[in-house]
């Protein structure tokens, strides 16, 4: 297992956190788009792109970690919480602050220490 | 006229019910986990058709694509109460269930490092549990 891991899968394994951050980002605007209606739920093409990007983050993060260390690439699907904020600020104006910022670094931190564990 | 929605009237009570279902999502996020990896022990085909179709014949992989589609529907109603820089992170705990769940059905070991990441999971969730209250 403790082959070293190639440029091309954390390559992978980042556009897939990239991705999945736009997903949950299109899944939020779905959200504010939903009542109580069928048809609110059948034509929201936000939450329809929502579903594909994480479809399509999922593909990426199952090529990725197909060579190379999950030591290294588990943690760095949890980039997407970073590019999350990002997505949050810009999109939906909600603020960054430091507990947020602070909370996010810690689960990160947690996150490298479990598959620190795993190895 | 239009009534306002109890949850406008309410803060407070939107925010329980963001954390709440977010909450249960990583519940259900981490069933759909350990089903997936009971269900795909080394014979995953590799073509993309090839693995959909193989999904239908596993019963538990099934069973896990279906409770992860449900954990995707409870974030996005919890994404509908709550700020998505706040909800979207607490899905970390899905990894914090994974664990522990893979201790008692697969008898895998805790070590030190599982043990001090558990926690700081944990707390990094804490962290942003507390900043929703504002």
């Amino acid at each position: 297992m403790s082959q070293p891991t190639p440029f091309s899968s954390i390559l992978l394994v980042f556009g897939a956190s990239l991705v999945g951050s736009v997903g949950a980002a299109f899944l939020k605007s779905g959200a504010e788009h939903l009542h109580r209606d069928l048809r609110s739920l059948l034509t929201n093409w936000r939450l329809a792109a929502g579903v594909v990007f994480f479809l399509a983050s999922s593909i990426l993060y199952l090529k990725g970690i197909k060579k190379g260390e999950l030591t290294v690439l588990y943690p760095m699907v949890s980039l997407g919480y970073v590019w999350t904020l990002v997505w949050s600020r810009l999109f939906f104006g909600e603020p960054f602050t430091r507990a947020k910022l602070t909370g996010v670094g810690v689960i990160l931190c947690g996150i490298v220490l479990l598959a620190m564990g795993n190895r | 006229m239009q009534t306002v929605p109890l949850v406008q009237r309410n803060p407070a009570l939107a925010r329980n019910i963001a954390l709440g279902l977010v909450l249960i999502c990583t519940f259900v996020g981490a069933a759909a986990q350990i089903l997936m990896k009971t269900g795909t022990q080394g014979t995953a085909p590799d073509g993309a058709l090839q693995l959909f179709l193989y999904i239908f014949r596993s019963p538990r992989l099934f069973a896990g694509y279906a409770l992860y589609g449900l954990s995707t529907v409870l974030l996005t109603v919890a994404l509908k109460y709550g700020e998505l820089s706040l909800i979207y992170p607490v899905i970390a705990l899905t990894y914090v269930w994974v664990t522990a769940l893979s201790v008692f059905v697969f008898g895998e070991t805790l070590n030190p490092f599982k043990v001090v990441g558990l926690c700081t999971v944990i707390f990094g969730v804490g962290i942003l549990g507390r900043a929703s209250r504002k």
